[in-house]
């Protein structure tokens, strides 16, 4: 098993280094870069900015002296962001986005599961066929009408939230950005439980369970949810991984300093190193997560072994 | 009567192809017929609508700057006579007495200058009169009747924070939405369908190579992609959904590779390699026709994800420009605009969700119609 991780881990490295190279290369060629302002600075400016990021160097020799950089785990100045490094901003943003992330996921798997495990046991009933139709909406409609409406009712109609802001996190801060970021995860989540829910309540395991006369709540929470949840665990991997990382459309509405801006922040202002380290942390965490799926298949499914 | 009829030589009984039973299957599940008719509906409405309305998608009202969305015509009653004297006000004239006569106003002005009859234009300027006319003209040129009829416009859908009519817009909307969708969904598919057969074809380390590629690429974040994608290509939206779509190939790789395995140990894809047909020709002929069950599901769940995707685009401001527009656009400026005008964000949700719907719908029901053993 240790053996097993070690190797996934050690295989991760020449795909992290890929990623890496493509990324450089690839914001490199975007025309424009980090110092192109409306009005143009001076070039005397320009050039001593060049040289202090280096830019002056060939490219070959840029992107050495980044691999070395992030070998050490540095990920530089940031272009954009002046005063800070992107190791700081990172600091500062990755653990709210995580702590969102994993709440909204958190939420998503018990609320997801406990609408997908009801509407399984009761397959083709009115109970089914709302959940199945509310699961639908919650994945056809985009988060970013979401926000705005569940703001408007809930923070400004009925002022019981704060309409955004983070406020180191408090409580009441965190409830919107959260069911935003879970709703669509929810929809799926229920969806994909019920199939496999229906699955597993006709296979022969959960039929001799049946016969033994164990409670419902045995043989569905025990021995068919546990079959049943596999595809649930193989979809939250990446999405897992999405959420952690922060979300774009959320951070935004609710201004929340999570990471998730920064890609586009980035990316638009030609901030190479932020661009490459949001690439590298995400990817990090994508490899990661794959990771924790597989082994949290070999625990649920025996038949499954890694060694 | 048995005897004869074993005389007559019939035609062979024909056979029932896969596709046949599927189609019965699907046209079978009322949900997802129900679907093909709303998603007809509103491509159609999409298609013809921009030319049936009566109003330019990019012209500016002025004078109805996010008005409701309604059934009645505009101007309402009450809005006519200020209007009318705040554009006499400045044409520089003075009403001496006012009157609605059916759908036209007839007004006794004065001024104390001679009036110029070029003086109605500031009426046909307006958006609420039209056919302004000065007639019964004073000796000196004072004074005179001024006679303009009331332009009637209607806004069922409401107009956007410029003046301009959501349903038509919504309706080009509707066409940009809907071909980008389609336009990227077809270039996911080429390209996936074609590098999935060729990798599970050819199998051993080329597949193994070329699914590491497929790894390494889905590692990649996504929108870190799309945003260079833009940036590359600027700001034309054909362009970049071509792109899109060449980023969206990797689920449908995966998925053809996968079917492709199964496939090419089947009895007639061994005949045709024992007759000599090339890789290409047994990839072209064999492979890829066998692989679309799969493969027509995942366009009809692809659309969505395009079209979701070109709004978050939008949201970000990375999308269409003005004045053209898509449902995204649409969508958030409406949401910007939420309180107080909230038709502005109904109408385009109510497409697009719709939309989106009948995809699912119908993509529900061609998995089922495709693959029995599922349901």
């Amino acid at each position: 098993m240790t053996r097993y991780v070690l190797g996934r881990l050690l295989g991760a490295i020449p795909t992290i280094f890929l990623i890496v190279t493509i990324s450089f290369f690839l914001i490199r060629i975007a025309p424009g870069g980090p110092f192109d302002l409306e009005r143009p600075l001076e070039a005397k400016v320009m050039e001593n900015l060049n040289k202090i990021y280096h830019l002056d160097e060939p490219l070959w020799q840029q992107y050495l002296l980044y691999l070395k950089s992030v070998a050490q785990l540095d990920f530089g100045p940031s272009f954009y962001f002046r005063d800070f490094t992107i190791n700081e901003l990172f600091a500062q943003s990755l653990p709210i986005s995580i702590q969102l992330g994993l709440t909204a996921l958190c939420l998503a798997l018990v609320v997801g599961g406990t609408l997908g495990v009801v509407a399984a046991l009761r397959q083709n009933q009115p109970t089914d066929y709302t959940v199945m139709a509310a699961a639908t909406l919650g994945v056809t409609i985009p988060n970013f009408v979401v926000a705005p409406i569940l703001t408007l009712v809930l923070g400004v109609w009925l002022g019981w939230l704060p309409v955004g802001g983070w406020n180191g996190g408090a409580f009441v801060n965190v409830i919107l950005p959260v069911v935003t970021l879970a709703l669509p995860q929810i929809a799926v989540v229920a969806r994909l439980t019920r199939g496999s829910m229906i699955e597993a309540l006709r296979s022969n395991h959960v039929r001799t369970a049946r016969a033994y006369g164990l409670s419902t709540y045995m043989v569905v929470v025990v021995h068919a949810l546990r079959g049943a949840i596999l595809p649930v665990v193989s979809y939250l991997g990446p999405a897992a991984a999405a959420l952690l990382t922060g979300s774009v459309v959320v951070e935004t509405i609710f201004g929340i300093p999570g990471i998730g801006r920064y890609f586009v922040q980035g990316a638009l202002n030609r901030d190479y190193t932020l661009v490459m380290g949001t690439v590298v942390v995400v990817a990090c965490f994508v490899i990661l997560f794959n990771l924790i799926v597989d082994l949290l298949y070999a625990l649920l499914d025996p038949r499954v072994r890694y060694d | 009567m048995t005897v004869s009829t074993s005389d007559v030589p019939h035609a062979p009984q024909k056979g029932r192809s896969l596709w046949d039973d599927a189609r019965d299957r699907l046209f079978a599940n009322r949900a997802a017929v129900a679907s093909m008719i709303v998603l007809g509906v509103i491509a159609l409405l999409s298609i013809i609508g921009p030319m049936l309305s009566p109003h330019p998608f990019d012209k500016v009202y002025r004078d109805y700057v996010k008005v409701p969305a309604s059934l009645q015509a505009y101007p309402r009653p009450d809005q006519v006579q200020p209007a009318f004297e705040a554009l006499a006000k400045r044409a520089r004239l003075t009403i001496e007495s006012y009157d609605r006569v059916g759908d036209s106003i007839v007004a006794e002005v004065s001024s104390r200058r001679a009036i110029d009859p070029r003086t109605t234009r500031y009426f046909d300027r307006s958006d609420l009169f039209k056919d302004a006319a000065l007639t019964d003209m004073a000796e000196d040129q004072r004074a005179g009747r001024l006679r303009a009829d009331i332009n009637f416009v209607h806004f069922y859908f409401g107009t956007d924070a410029n003046g301009r009519d959501m349903m038509t817009r919504t309706f080009i909307a509707g066409r940009v939405s809907l071909t980008i969708g389609l336009l990227a969904t077809a270039v996911a598919i080429s390209i996936g369908v074609l590098y999935g057969a060729t990798s599970g074809y050819l199998g051993g380390r080329v597949d193994r190579l070329m699914m590491r590629v497929v790894d390494i690429l889905y590692s990649l974040p996504f929108i870190f992609f799309v945003i260079m994608l833009v940036v590359f290509f600027g700001r034309n939206f054909v362009l970049m959904f071509i792109a899109v779509g060449a980023v969206e190939w990797l689920d449908m790789a995966r998925i053809v590779r996968g079917q492709t395995l199964t496939i090419k140990r089947q009895e007639y894809v061994q005949a045709a390699e024992a007759m000599g047909v090339s890789d290409t020709g047994i990839v072209r002929r064999h492979i890829i026709p066998n692989t679309l069950g799969p493969v027509v599901v995942y366009m009809t769940l692809l659309v969505p994800k395009v079209i979701l995707l070109e709004s978050f685009l939008s949201f970000l401001g990375l999308g269409v420009q003005e004045p053209m527009t898509s449902w995204g656009v649409l969508i958030s400026e409406g949401a910007r605009n939420l309180q107080g005008s909230a038709w502005m964000l109904i109408f385009p949700s109510i497409f697009l969700t719709s939309t989106l719907f009948a995809l699912n719908f119908i993509g529900d029901g061609l998995r089922d119609a495709l693959d029995p053993k599922d349901r």
